[in-house]
């Protein structure tokens, strides 16, 4: 990460030895830094050396995994302040907190529900955060154990008291929870427990400067797997402090807030709590835990990450094919346009506001645009004739007509011929498409 | 251990826009409202000034709308009345300003003369005392015949009009120069069509270069959010260093792009997965005005008044002082 070959030259034993089977240390120091060779391969390199190394080529956020099996969630190795300048890497956990007051088993049935399919992906509220408010050591175990009993998600076990955190922790320690918290308090006893299991832990603090010394504590324990909580609450003080732990891991390789984020929220009312939680999830936290619990409340925000962290490099693509709107007849209208995400859902909105039950046949262009498609030949009459047969068109519908975005007009000609189908041009754009399906289909395709 | 705090060191400001006028500038406003300012990146007062909050519109339009029917309890009494509609969005509901929407000017619609339209701007005018905004009916060919009356209509009231597009900027514009109007100017989610449009604006009257309110184009939640946040992202950073082109406050009409979309709309029969509608619907566009107030937004135009309710309070608490 970041090192250039001429640095990492200086660490090497300058002898030219060949062992490594780069003819020179120089070479060997440019692949290492292009990642096409490992250190390991130099059997000379002095442990010093391996060391610097090790550290400089680390990640600015370290990694740190929370939960077991296909529920792992994978926290941090975050390297941007921006995603257009790359992308985001590891989205935001998104943690519903159960309190061991409330009816346990319940809102964990409840919790174990929230995912959500929409357009073509799956959507799952990753993470449960069991909350000892009761005081009662008794109770939080059995609260933590009712909990792991009914969903396989990563769990956080959140508690200050060490004597109530380590009956719980004993008792789910093999699913590897994240162990919340450790404070200035408390961290020696809980850093033991944590450590002892293996499991990750969040160590918070009173504020940033308090948490900088907390987390050197913590790691002279000999315990690396931290997550951070600067124990700010107000949502503009979160904000300014996963700022300053972001760009300080980032651009100062600050060790000590080189570590995944936590956030938690503090409204009550569920609404300005998942506006609350969108703040932290767009600047920077690497978990979020929350009380809202209900479907409407959870599918905008896990709709806002899934968002948040799609690469920007690449184009977004629905799976091309035949797309239904509505519940369409064999007299139905067919649009075509292309695979590329946001055209083919601004199309399938205003189809769908046209109320009346359509087909979409999206081509694979790639998942580009239509305008851009067409430039790289990609839309053009061959790709529509060739979708047009491999969806099976023909037998879908009782008339041979479709509906071309009025900006490749000119291919019509060319479209009519090699597909047979009768080409109707529609509007330039998407938001004409109400009123040309209104005044053309009103009563089926004619 | 005091941690060394990392503060960006920005050269530029995002110019200060004041809409509305009052009685002393010739206007009737109680009161105008300004916006930009900013030094820093969103709410980050640690390091530079967020002088002016953002501010929250309401939509008001020139016929019935055919909004969600969750919606009626809030305005059906009032669709047929663009003042008292306007009225009761100020009073009732607590938007900072109005924004009116000609939708009923479209041809294909009620098509609205422009005299109807400059009365229709009037009414809201005479109903509420807040600054106002006008925007037109989307069609461009009719839209040009209705900005000169409205603006003269208007003259002194320090409206902001739109929009102005790449393609057709220089009807709303000379209107809004003539009559010492705001201008919005309207880029398809495309950073450098954003600033070729605001120079060409500039060049028709370098006035106007400090009466530009950048609309960015907001997509809602799910149907390409991010690439509007990205985009305003790059714009507000490119003003902070220094890009006067760029230095414009932002507007984005949050509450029109959520409410198309299929997860602010759709019943809970019919899809079951998704849980109730309503708060969904609420969430989908408070949701998608967060992330613009993150990405540094100025002018948020909603639509649902629990989700203005939630996004004036979700501002009250990013205003905060953060500094260290």
């Amino acid at each position: 990460m970041g090192l250039t070959g001429l640095e990492i030259y200086k660490h090497l034993p300058k002898t030219n030895c060949k062992e490594c089977g780069s003819p020179t240390c120089l070479a060997f120091a440019m692949a290492l830094a292009s990642g096409k060779a490992s250190l390991e391969d130099c059997p000379y390199v002095s442990d010093e050396a391996k060391e610097a190394l090790d550290s400089a080529a680390a990640p600015p956020i370290k990694l740190v995994s929370v939960g077991t099996g296909d529920h792992v969630v994978k926290l941090g190795e975050e390297t941007e302040i921006f995603r257009h300048d790359k992308r985001f890497f590891h989205p935001t956990g998104v943690a519903v907190i159960i309190s061991d007051t409330e009816d346990v088993a319940a809102k964990a049935e409840k919790f174990d529900d929230l995912e959500f399919d929409r357009v073509g992906m799956h959507y799952v509220t990753d993470m449960v955060a069991v909350k000892c408010d009761s005081g009662d050591a008794g109770k939080f175990k059995e609260a933590v154990e009712t909990v792991a009993g009914i969903t396989q998600k990563a769990m956080i076990l959140m508690t200050e008291d060490p004597g109530v955190m380590e009956g719980a922790l004993e008792a789910v320690a093999d699913r590897k929870p994240l162990v919340c918290a450790a404070t200035g308090d408390n961290f020696e006893k809980m850093t033991e427990l944590a450590k002892g299991k293996e499991c990750p832990m969040v160590v918070k603090g009173n504020d940033i400067n308090d948490l900088a010394e907390l987390v050197e504590k913590v790691v002279g324990l000999g315990h690396k797997e931290l997550v951070i909580d600067s124990g700010a609450r107000e949502t503009s003080q979160v904000l300014a402090d996963l700022t300053q732990f972001r760009r300080l891991a980032v651009r100062k390789k600050f060790r000590s807030f080189g570590y995944p984020a936590f956030a938690i929220t503090t409204k009550d009312d569920p609404k300005e709590e998942i506006v609350q939680a969108g703040v932290y999830v767009s600047k920077y936290a690497d978990v979020v835990a929350l009380k809202a619990c209900e479907k409407q409340q959870l599918l905008p925000l896990l709709s806002w990450r899934q968002n948040l962290y799609t690469d920007p490099q690449k184009p977004i693509a629905v799976e091309a094919g035949l797309y239904d709107v509505g519940e369409p007849g064999d007299d139905a209208p067919v649009y075509v346009t292309t695979n590329f995400s946001l055209t083919y859902f601004i199309v399938e909105g205003e189809v769908e506001s046209s109320r009346i039950p359509s087909r979409i046949l999206s081509v694979d262009t790639g998942g580009v645009s239509v305008l851009t498609a067409y430039a790289d030949n990609k839309f053009s009459a061959e790709t529509i004739a060739e979708a047009i047969k491999k969806c099976g068109l023909e037998d879908k519908v009782n008339h041979k007509k479709l509906v071309l975005p009025g900006h490749v007009a000119v291919l019509k000609g060319t479209l009519e011929e090699e597909s047979g189908w009768e080409v109707m041009v529609g509007p330039r754009e998407a938001s004409g498409i109400t009123k040309y399906a209104k005044d053309n289909f009103a009563g089926g395709v004619k | 251990m005091a941690v060394e705090i990392f503060k960006e060191k920005y050269r530029g400001k995002v110019g200060e826009v004041v809409l509305g006028a009052t009685k002393d500038d010739g206007g009737t406003r109680s009161h105008t409202i300004t916006v930009g300012g900013e030094t820093a990146l969103p709410f980050l007062h640690f390091e530079g000034e967020i002088p002016n909050r953002p501010v929250v519109a309401l939509e008001v339009w020139d016929m019935v709308p055919e909004w969600n029917p969750c919606l009626e309890q809030y305005y059906g009494d009032v669709y047929n009345d663009p003042g008292a509609w306007a009225k009761k969005c100020v009073d009732e509901y607590g938007a900072d300003l109005i924004q009116v929407r000609l939708k009923g000017a479209d041809p294909d619609l009620n098509d609205h003369s422009p005299e109807d339209c400059a009365a229709t701007v009037k009414k809201v005018l005479e109903a509420v005392s807040v600054p106002v905004m006008v925007i037109g009916s989307g069609k461009a060919e009719k839209d040009n015949t209705i900005y000169n009356p409205i603006a003269e209509a208007a003259a002194g009231e320090n409206l902001v009009m739109g929009v102005a597009e790449l393609e057709n900027y220089k009807a709303v514009t000379s209107a809004c120069m003539a009559n010492n109007h705001v201008v919005i100017a309207q880029s398809p989610i495309d950073i450098n069509i954003c600033k070729q449009l605001n120079i060409l604006i500039a060049e028709m009257s370098p006035a106007m270069s400090s009466r530009i309110i950048i609309d960015p184009t907001v997509a809602a939640l799910g149907y390409g959010i991010e690439y509007s946040y990205s985009i305003m992202e790059r714009a507000r950073n490119g003003a902070l260093q220094g890009d006067k082109m760029l230095a414009m406050p932002m507007y984005g009409n949050a509450g029109f792009e959520s409410w198309r979309q299929k997860e602010a709309n759709i019943s809970e029969e019919e899809q079951p997965g998704w849980g109730e509608q309503e708060e969904r619907g609420i969430l989908w566009e408070a949701t998608t005005a967060m992330a613009y107030l993150q990405s540094g937004i100025d002018i948020l135009v909603m639509r649902h008044p629990e989700a203005l309710k939630v996004i004036k309070g979700n501002i009250d608490e990013l205003m905060k002082d953060n500094s260290y």
